[in-house]
């Protein structure tokens, strides 16, 4: 493959491949490992600057609160965000809840307006969601009155923006998309959804948490409205990830948490909030997880996200040739040689999912199994559970050669090719 | 006999293959339904139980992995015909079995049901192999109120 420090050659700055160093781990796209890098920097910080972040006025709080806000920075700067525009969440769908409660809350009157949604308003989404960039989309039009509609999905599972344009309409007041599926690797076409959405003045919130690992990503540059992506699928710690908003609409997104640290003045009323990103964090945050997910941000940089997203796009090829040539196995997501990401899910002819798993964990091989999150897609695609393989950037050929290898032994293991 | 064998034995794959008891739970007294929300596997199960307490008949329909339909298939030839109270019996054997991590040697009670001691070692496959045994219970609870 490449020259370059991606595939066999990162395992290195991965402590996990030291401890499993025949590990052909495919289920990235649930947890990635984590970056040596990235731990590195959490300890670091726990050692030299660990103190109150935003409180008082001693110097070790202003270490610990110039390391936190450092790590807003170098986070914002990897997708393209300004730093008032990154609000930390528990993770991604932390992230999602925050944005629709936040809307909710101005349903009810306690905000500007901006984002209040009433009878006859229209919340649209894709079939192919995962679950946290739909149910909370529910709870807000079940909140407010609005009523969610979706984009169905293809025999493939595909989504497309001509389906999107079927069910907006001028009252469409928000559409929330996945820029990745998690299920079937699909790559949205975001201009042609933010084209669409202000066609109509709609908002757009984009689930980033397979897309902000995997591709280049200027959230600026695609013009979304929100985003919302987690640490932990980034080569990051757990607990932690970001919702990204425009500067003037986090401004105005209610709190849909108050308390302390996020206020200018409080009376025993009422109170008042600072600006973004403040406003929406408040109690004590994350500051260790913060720290440790700018430095897989930094990791990820100094690999280069031109290098990766190549680097899997050849991964992408390989699992679609591998999976493809076993007899008896369905291949969902975009065709072969179409646009993807290194993310291929599968149903074994005969085999359950679950015994595919089991199977595959037996050979040595880290899959996933289930319905990902993602009930309503796998619906449409007529299985209740399938096999899922992702890549990141310490995954190689080999990994992928020994997929195949276990995979084409499945159906005789269980007796489904008789 | 490596770990991968000692779950899927060769009495499991058989009953996956060639399900027992299967039919429409509908004609019976008692029905339950059990879903495994992680995998979508799904059983509805039904039961009628004599005047006296034995079980007169059982059927059950479900789609999911073999581990789930071969615990199922196993438990309907051995409850079957069987009083109420042994089925209660077998049924809290076979759950403090599996919740073993193989620490609890099955009796012989359980007849082919024993063959399930593999999937103990595996805590993610335990509700797979309760499923059918789980509906059968909440069929004869139920009947008991009749």
């Amino acid at each position: 493959m490449s020259s370059s420090r991606l595939g066999r050659a990162a395992r290195a700055d991965f402590p996990y491949f030291a401890a499993h160093p025949d590990a052909v781990y495919l289920d990235s796209g649930a947890t990635s490992q984590r970056a040596g890098a990235s731990l590195e920097a959490e300890s670091a910080f726990i050692a030299s600057s660990y103190a109150a972040v935003h409180r008082g006025s001693s110097v070790a709080a202003g270490d610990a609160t110039w390391a936190f806000e450092q790590a807003r920075e170098r986070v914002a700067a990897f997708v393209g965000a300004g730093e008032r525009e990154i609000v930390w969440a528990s993770g991604a769908t932390d992230a999602l809840n925050m944005l629709a409660l936040g809307m909710s809350d101005d349903s009810l009157g306690l905000g500007g307006g901006r984002f209040a949604l009433g009878e006859g308003d229209e919340i649209v989404v894709t079939e192919a969601e995962h679950h946290a960039n739909l149910i909370p989309w529910q709870r807000l039009a079940r909140r407010s009155g609005a009523v969610l509609r979706y984009a169905p999905v293809d025999a493939a599972g595909l989504w497309s923006v001509d389906g999107l344009r079927e069910v907006v309409t001028p009252r469409t007041r928000v559409i929330a998309f996945p820029h990745v599926s998690n299920v079937t690797g699909q790559i949205a076409p975001v201009s042609d959804v933010v084209e669409l959405a202000r066609s109509v003045g709609a908002l757009t919130v984009l689930d980033a948490c397979q897309s902000a690992p995997h591709l280049p990503l200027d959230l600026s540059a695609l013009g979304v409205d929100f985003a919302a992506f987690s640490s932990h699928k980034m080569l990051g710690p757990t607990g932690i990830g970001a919702l990204y908003g425009r500067a003037e609409l986090l401004d105005a997104l209610p709190p849909a948490r108050t308390g302390g640290s996020m206020i200018t003045t409080v009376s025993m009323q009422e109170a008042e909030f600072l600006p973004a990103p403040q406003r929406l964090e408040a109690g004590t945050q994350a500051v260790t997880q913060a720290v440790g997910f700018a430095g897989a941000a930094d990791y990820l940089t100094s690999l280069g996200m031109a290098e990766v997203r190549a680097h899997e796009e050849r991964l992408a090829e390989a699992l679609v040739d591998a999976v493809s040539a076993v007899p008896g196995v369905r291949l969902f997501g975009p065709a072969p040689g179409a646009e993807r990401a290194a993310l291929v899910s599968f149903a074994v002819d005969g085999v359950h999912a679950h015994d595919v798993g089991q199977f595959l964990d037996d050979r040595g091989v880290t899959i996933r199994t289930g319905h990902h999150c993602a009930q309503p897609l796998h619906r449409a695609l007529g299985v209740t559970a399938t096999t899922r393989a992702s890549a990141s950037v310490y995954t190689d050929a080999d990994d992928v050669a020994r997929l195949g290898e276990a995979l084409g032994e499945v159906r005789s293991y269980f007796g489904a090719d008789a | 006999m490596s770990d991968l064998d000692d779950l899927y034995r060769e009495v499991i794959l058989d009953h996956s293959r060639t399900p027992q008891g299967k039919g429409d739970p509908s004609v019976e007294a008692h029905t339950h339904h059990e879903l495994n929300p992680s995998c979508g596997d799904e059983i509805t199960m039904g039961a009628t139980v004599a005047a006296d307490g034995t079980i007169a008949s059982l059927h059950w329909e479900g789609a999911g992995c073999s581990i789930s339909m071969a615990s199922a298939s196993v438990m309907s030839d051995l409850l079957a015909g069987s009083s109420r109270d042994d089925a209660f019996a077998r049924i809290d054997e076979f759950r403090e079995m599996l919740r073993s991590r193989g620490a609890i040697e099955p009796s012989e009670e359980l007849e082919d049901a024993a063959a399930f001691q593999g999937v103990s070692k595996y805590v993610m496959r335990i509700k797979c192999a309760m499923l059918g045994w789980v509906a059968l219970e909440a069929c004869l609870k139920e009947s008991q109120a009749d």
